[in-house]
């Protein structure tokens, strides 16, 4: 195993260098009439991102939700798993992830569709993200409040619910909602699996009809529609929670 | 006084009963062998210096430490049993802290009503109502509505009372309720402390307000290093302490009038 720079092209010089596209038209106009009829293509793109983006943002928000409280009763065990578990999926790609579930497991005898290997690899990203901002949120809670908790007779789940989650919350809201769009983002490695999500759908275009530019371009817009609405509601919500002040302040 | 000291209370059942309890954080022996009784109705107040072990002793009864020998029992029930679902047990056991700590993101009636409807599991009608009367009583039903961050500390501690008395429990606990306030807040919080009482409400009461701890208590406690050095009726325990470390700690309360000769205490 030797590669040299020299030998290797980057994926972008490759991109703009296949069939010599880009250097021909660089003084000719956008295609409109290309990116209308390609709009169809993409909005599928599109839905497969999301859908599947949002399976996987659900699923790591229970995840997380989870490991963190596992660790933070200290529940004996299944702590230290949780806590191997967010070492591992936190210093690993999610490409490698990816093909491990993908090509890895199927050696073992465990074979798995396209889509189960895409939410489950995102979960297992995810969680390990998501919980770390519910445990940035959870321990921003002064200790006291669960003790208050626990002497009103609540039990475990009952204090979590109504006193706990509610104050750490406020608090990881910010993390959770950048959690979101980084895994929405991340969402770009499916096409490692062959799912026709976004990036699939503008490779494929690209190498077939070879418009680089209105393929890149209609790609970022089409990000920029998925992921626009979830930054929006993520200061929105910020901005709210941050009115009603109760985040931070301690000994209340 | 409320009622008589002539020793009726020792014919009342006991409530609590702690039993040689022992404690350590990390190899250092915070509680040493603790024993006490505590029958209905009766206020217990437990003074020493800070860092005696008062609060662990507190925090040991209701289960937020955990005793490393000894035993304690709730009326007939040992409550000390590793296997305790201490949730049920701390339903009968009130406890208020120093820090108030009100839920910051609940109004005051639902700070309230939590331990009621959830944990009693009762309907939110009933115990409305009963907290609204209770908060009238301590004159802060126009408060019911309000953030806890709008109130005063000796008001957010009178709803600490309040929400932890909701619960109707056998015994309430109180660490240095009144330790964070503003001199001026401490009284409002105390009486209503000393209404309890009168109401024939069991407490332990750990405070470092000699005057309230003579007026309320039935027994006085005299803690050190883990241990309980001194006990008697207050009368006798404020005027003439038996032992040197008492008469040392009550002393350190008199400095403002020494000049008068130490009458600060009656
Ligand atoms: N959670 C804890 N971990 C370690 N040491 C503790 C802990 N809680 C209390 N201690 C120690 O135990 C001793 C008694 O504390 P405490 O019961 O709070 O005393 P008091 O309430 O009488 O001032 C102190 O020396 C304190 O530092
Ligand atoms: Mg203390």
């Amino acid at each position: 195993m030797c590669f040299t720079f020299s030998e290797k092209k980057s994926n972008i010089d490759s991109i703009f260098a296949e069939k010599g596209n880009f250097g021909g038209r660089e003084d000719e106009r956008m295609d409109w009439a290309f990116i209308a009829g390609h709009v169809p293509d993409y909005v599928g793109g599109a839905w497969v991102t999301l859908r599947f983006g949002l399976y996987g943002v659900g699923c790591s928000l229970v995840l997380g939700l989870i490991c963190c409280l596992l660790r933070y009763f200290r529940i004996p065990v299944l702590r230290s798993i949780a806590h191997a578990y967010i070492e591992l999926a936190r210093n690993t790609p999610l490409l490698v992830q990816l093909f491990f579930l993908y090509a890895g497991l199927p050696r073992m005898g465990i074979r798995l569709s396209a889509e189960a290997c895409a939410v489950i690899g995102l979960t297992f990203l995810g969680g390990a993200y998501m919980s770390e901002a519910f445990r940035s949120g959870l321990e921003s809670v002064d200790k006291t409040q669960r003790e208050a908790g626990e002497c009103l007779g609540l039990t475990r789940g009952q204090n979590i619910r109504y006193v706990l989650l509610p104050q750490a919350l406020a608090t990881a809201a910010p993390a959770l909602f950048a959690n979101v769009i980084f895994l929405i983002k991340e969402t770009s490695m499916f096409s490692v699996l062959a799912m026709m999500d976004l990036m699939n759908v503008a490779d494929t275009l690209r190498t077939s009809g070879g418009r680089t530019i209105e393929v890149l371009f209609m790609l970022i817009v089409a990000y920029l529609a998925l992921l626009l609405p979830v930054s929006l509601a993520a200061t929105f919500t910020e901005r709210r929670l941050r009115y009603a002040g109760f985040g931070n302040q301690h000994s209340v | 006084m409320r009622r008589s000291r002539s020793g009726t209370e020792m014919k009342m059942e006991q409530i609590l009963r702690v039993k040689e309890i022992c404690k350590a954080f990390d190899g250092t022996g915070v509680l040493r062998g603790v024993s006490l009784d505590i029958h209905e109705g009766e206020v217990v107040v437990i003074i020493g210096p800070s860092g005696c072990g008062k609060s662990t002793l507190l925090r040991c009864i209701n289960g937020l430490e955990k005793i490393d020998r000894g035993e304690i029992w709730l009326r007939d029930e040992k409550i000390s049993d590793p296997g305790k679902d201490m949730h049920l047990v701390r339903q009968k056991i009130g406890m208020v802290f120093q820090s108030y700590d009100l839920f910051p993101h609940m109004k005051v009636m639902d700070n309230l009503l939590l331990g009621p409807t959830k944990a009693l599991k009762r309907s939110r009608e009933d115990a409305e109502a009963e907290a609204m009367e209770m908060l009238r009583r301590v004159g802060l039903a126009e408060k019911a509505q309000a953030l806890p961050r709008t109130l005063s500390g000796g008001q957010k501690q009178r709803v600490a009372l309040v929400r932890a008395m909701l619960m109707h429990p056998e015994m309430l606990l109180l660490d240095e309720i009144t330790a964070a306030l503003d001199p001026e807040m401490v009284s409002e919080v105390l009486n209503v402390v000393i209404d309890l009482a009168e109401q024939g409400m069991t407490m332990a009461i750990v405070t470092h307000e000699m005057r309230f701890a003579e007026a309320v208590a039935d027994r006085v406690l005299f803690m050190e290093e883990g241990q309980i050095v001194e006990e008697g009726r207050p009368g006798e325990f404020f005027r003439e302490p038996q032992t040197d470390r008492a008469r040392q700690f009550l002393q350190s309360f008199t400095y403002a009038s020494a000049r008068k000769k130490g009458d600060t205490m009656r």
